[in-house]
């Protein structure tokens, strides 16, 4: 628990017409390669996606041992695994580790986001101990807690993916130790029904993120633009 | 000599099964019931080895019973009968079920639907089906006369007229059917066609 307050902070809102994650990528150095890995944002099946905070190398594992059980139930079922049952069966795994065994539980919170036919759009958040539940808005990671009340206070029911994405930005911005906001700080992704009626997950590029940030004010234009 | 069929209708599915239990020359008795109810709106017609017919069955209806106590959610008839397939092609490399096995449902989404799943975990999603003996005679009536959407009273016509082709043309046919139905309101008994009752001591 203490690793996952220092990591990077992922925010997740449920929209009437999709879910939104955003992640803040703690990027130290600029001689990192952001642009070609996903740092926060993973996709677990086609109609299910996660934002993660805390330790990497944990939340590899558990992603893997996501994915192979939406796989499994698809092969059994030939059906998309609800996005509940796959929370839940990962929270399983991860309850495991604090009661058997003598293993250390999995340093990691996430956010889960899909969409299934039985509850349309969804979010989960999942801790180390295995517990979850299903949220409007959550947040995990660095300043978790400052994230939160400010989304309690300005999450609205029913907005759209456009007003939840500048929302998600703007609390974002608030709670993060950085004083500018640039797309290289930031992922972004959408899980919404394409008009064909499938899921899509979107992560934006940086070129769409900057132009975003620019949108909603958020960003601190650099001093010869300004 | 075991006769199951089935067939699809206008938001509902049909299926008919004969109901002898017979072992070699040996007739055990005249009205053992074949088609089992899944769960409220799911009806499973096997035909096969009685033991594994009846173990398989079993086996799948609380496998079905367990997924709603779990998820709240009850499967689609969709789901559940390629969990069966998937159940039957694991144990057919080592420890194959004889069953064959007409699945048919109702979803609210999808409307009534019938599956055909043989013993070697072939899953075909029909509109009609047979198995058995039975099938060379049912399967070619409903080939003549099944049109899409039929209603139920036509559909109740159509599976008196294959149980009459396999009575009077199979040779050692089975004397007695089962009919049961799932629609919207639900899976049940429709009625028995029955032309043999159960010998009992004549009174004195």
């Amino acid at each position: 628990m203490e690793a996952i307050g220092n990591a990077g902070s992922a925010i997740g809102i449920l929209a009437k017409d999709g879910v939104v994650l955003i992640g803040e990528k703690k990027v130290t150095s600029k001689l990192l390669q952001t642009s070609t890995s996903a740092e926060k944002m993973y996709k677990i099946d086609d109609h299910v996606a996660c934002a993660v905070a805390g330790i990497m190398s944990d939340a590899n594992i558990l992603i893997n041992t996501a994915r192979v059980q939406a796989q499994r139930y698809t092969f059994m079922y030939q059906e998309p695994m609800p996005v509940e049952q796959l929370v839940q069966s990962l929270c399983d795994t991860k309850q495991g580790y604090t009661q058997f065994g003598g293993l250390r539980p999995f340093g990691v919170s996430f956010l889960f986001a899909g969409w299934d036919k039985n509850h349309g759009f969804q979010l989960y958040m999942s801790d180390p101990s295995g517990n979850y539940s299903g949220w409007k808005a959550a947040a995990v990671g660095a300043n978790n807690q400052a994230a939160q009340s400010i989304l309690k206070q300005d999450y609205k029911d029913d907005a759209s993916r456009e007003e939840v994405v500048e929302l998600a930005l703007k609390v974002l911005s608030k709670t993060m130790d950085t004083t500018t906001l640039t797309s290289e700080k930031l992922e972004l992704s959408e899980v919404f029904l394409t008009p064909s009626g499938s899921v899509k997950y979107h992560v934006h590029s940086p070129d769409s993120l900057t132009k975003l940030l620019v949108k909603h004010g958020v960003t601190q234009p650099t001093a010869e633009t300004s | 000599m075991e006769c199951v069929f089935g067939l699809v209708g206008n938001g509902f599915a049909i299926v008919a099964a004969d109901t002898s239990a017979v072992h070699s020359i040996l007739v055990h008795k005249n009205n053992e019931d074949k088609i089992m109810l899944l769960d409220s709106h799911k009806l499973i017609a096997a035909s096969g080895e009685p033991g594994d017919r009846v173990q398989f069955t079993e086996y799948v209806q609380k496998n079905v019973s367990l997924y709603q106590f779990r998820n709240g959610i009850p499967l689609t008839t969709a789901a559940a009968a390629n969990f069966t397939r998937g159940e039957l092609a694991t144990a057919l490399r080592k420890n194959p079920y004889s069953v064959n096995i007409l699945m048919a449902g109702y979803d609210k989404e999808a409307g009534a639907s019938l599956y055909y799943i043989d013993y070697i975990a072939t899953l075909h999603k029909v509109d009609k089906g047979a198995f058995g003996y039975g099938s060379y005679f049912s399967l070619s009536t409903m080939d003549r006369l099944f049109r899409s959407d039929m209603s139920f009273e036509e559909a109740i016509e159509l599976v008196d007229k294959c149980i009459l082709e396999i009575r009077s043309r199979l040779v050692i046919a089975p004397p007695n059917f089962v009919i049961k139905i799932v629609d919207k309101d639900g899976a049940r008994t429709h009625a028995w066609r029955q032309s043999v009752q159960d010998v009992t001591t004549a009174s004195v």
